[in-house]
């Protein structure tokens, strides 16, 4: 049976946010680390695409740029001019 | 509304001169009436002057759900030049094989001109429309404007960047597929994979018509789709005397430097080797009325080049030597295969390593035998001195002995 979508969007945002400024995760490290939880029941094409893609759009998490691309909690960027 | 000149320009001013069109003049023809490009030239002279860049990269603004189509900048001198405190670029996603009309120009330039600084960049290395310089508040009115004309955001980041081709069957007679189809095509089919980041490192399609290769896909993409044809080239024997006649030394000039040493001119009539030929099109870039792509066209799809950046410049290596590339595209077969090759990449693949520099660290034999595809001898470009494939019966022979 495959893994419910919320289940895996709380998953990955409490990953993100329980290690919020000690590690930055890409979509593939969320990928691998819901494989792991979750085995054959996580689809990385179908769910795993579809809960990083709400928890953007709902504004939980953003992606962030800095060498490569990274999700993260909302915050205001270090190099921010006001 | 006009805007007062603030800075004097002198090692600018020098730019301007010669017969070129120089990128200062239009710099000062924004400024008339645009403060963020006033304040754009008082920063580039304080620049030019010290020989320091006075930019910041900044990683996280965008526009809501999207991971790519803004760069972030802001100036490490705001309060000497506020207008251009955010100077973010955007870019935008360009049509196919890059035609316009006339009013969707227009309309980008209003767009531009009202939230922006009106610079732009036609195109940026990568393809895309750029609007040089905005401020972050205005990215969503932006983005609400270049939607409702039918434009969107390309790619940045670690996405799928914005494809690009050449104009193919629009304008070129040696197309041996139709660009244009197929890169709308793949800009619909990875619409998620160019707008949320999902790769190692950024991942470039490029879709050339034929070997001239006028998108240098071989040399900028990762994953290069180039045209060719499988059977013979097709001769006017006629045209070819034309050319002997008026002047071209078709021994010299083109058998000669044939890299298959394919072509024989006997003053009469030339013969072509097809077995041999390299399909580099040098003879019918010579002799165009003459010489055309066999009929029987389609591609090659070839992987891993790259510009330099992290690591050196890397040129593409064949992967799929000939397939036909007809609609409908998603009965294809090359989709499963990309797709199997972005798992392995993501999987495998370290942060900032192009797909190309992952299948040199675990070499070409074993990328082939985890994406599920045989060795041929098409993708050796050196016979008997290719370290990359290898046949492993010869090794079981080896152990048998
Ligand atoms: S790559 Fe070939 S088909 Fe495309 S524009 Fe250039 S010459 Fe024409
Ligand atoms: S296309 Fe190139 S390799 Fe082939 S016959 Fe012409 S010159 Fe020779």
């Amino acid at each position: 049976m495959a893994v419910d979508l919320e289940k895996v969007k709380e998953t990955m945002f409490k990953l993100i946010k329980d290690s919020a400024g000690m590690k930055k995760w890409k979509a593939t490290d969320l990928h691998k680390a819901c494989e792991e939880l979750f085995g054959d029941e996580y689809d990385k094409r179908g769910v795993g695409k579809d809960a990083i893609k709400e928890l953007v759009e709902e504004g939980k998490l953003v992606y962030t740029y800095f060498g490569g691309s990274y999700l993260e909690l909302p915050h205001r960027e270090g190099a921010a001019n006001d | 509304m006009p805007v007062e000149k603030k800075y004097e320009t002198p090692l600018l001013d020098q730019l301007e001169s010669g017969g070129w069109p120089s990128f200062v003049k239009e710099i000062k023809s924004a400024a008339e009436d645009n403060a963020m490009a006033n304040d754009l030239l008082g920063l580039l002279e304080q620049s030019y002057q010290e020989k320091i860049g006075h930019w910041k990269h900044g990683g996280i603004v965008g526009v809501m759900g999207y991971g790519g189509g803004v760069i972030g900048r802001y100036t490490d001198l705001p309060e000497k030049y506020p207008a251009i405190s955010h100077f973010h670029t955007m870019r935008i996603n360009q049509p196919a094989g890059w035609f316009y009309t006339s009013e969707a120009l227009r309309t980008l330039c209003d767009i531009w001109d009202a939230h922006g600084s009106g610079l732009t960049n036609m195109h940026g290395s990568t393809g895309d429309i750029i609007f040089l310089g905005t401020r972050t508040e205005e990215l969503e009115p932006i983005f609400s404007k270049l939607t409702a004309a039918g434009f969107d955001l390309g790619g940045s980041g670690s996405d799928v960047r914005t494809p690009s081709c050449c104009c193919g069957k629009a304008r070129c007679e040696w197309a041996c597929y139709d660009t244009m189809g197929l890169t709308y095509y793949i800009t619909n089919r990875y619409q998620d994979e160019l707008h949320r980041p999902a790769f190692p490192y950024k991942m470039k399609f490029k879709m050339s018509g034929c070997p001239n290769d006028c998108v240098a896909s071989v040399a900028r993409a990762d994953i290069s789709i180039i045209g060719t044809w499988r059977d013979e080239i097709q001769v006017n024997q006629e045209e070819v005397r034309n050319y002997a006649k008026s002047g071209l030394d078709i021994t010299k000039e083109i058998a000669m430097l044939c890299p298959g040493k394919c072509i024989e001119w006997n003053g009469n009539e030339i013969q072509i080797d097809n077995s041999n030929c390299r399909h580099c099109m040098h003879c019918i870039n010579l002799m165009p009325k003459a010489l055309a792509p066999g009929k029987d066209r389609g591609a090659a799809i070839l992987v891993g080049s790259k510009a330099p950046i992290v690591e050196g410049a890397l040129l593409s290596s064949v992967l799929v030597p000939f397939i036909k590339l007809e609609e409908p595209y998603d009965d294809l077969e090359i989709w499963e295969l990309i797709e199997n090759m972005w798992d392995i990449w993501c999987e495998e693949g370290k942060n900032r390593e192009r797909i190309g520099e992952f299948i040199q660290r675990v070499g070409l034999g074993n990328f082939l035998d985890a994406v599920g595809l045989e060795p041929q001898p098409e993708m050796v470009a050196f016979p008997r001195d290719n370290p990359y494939v290898f046949y492993e019966e010869y090794f079981e022979e080896e152990e048998d002995q």
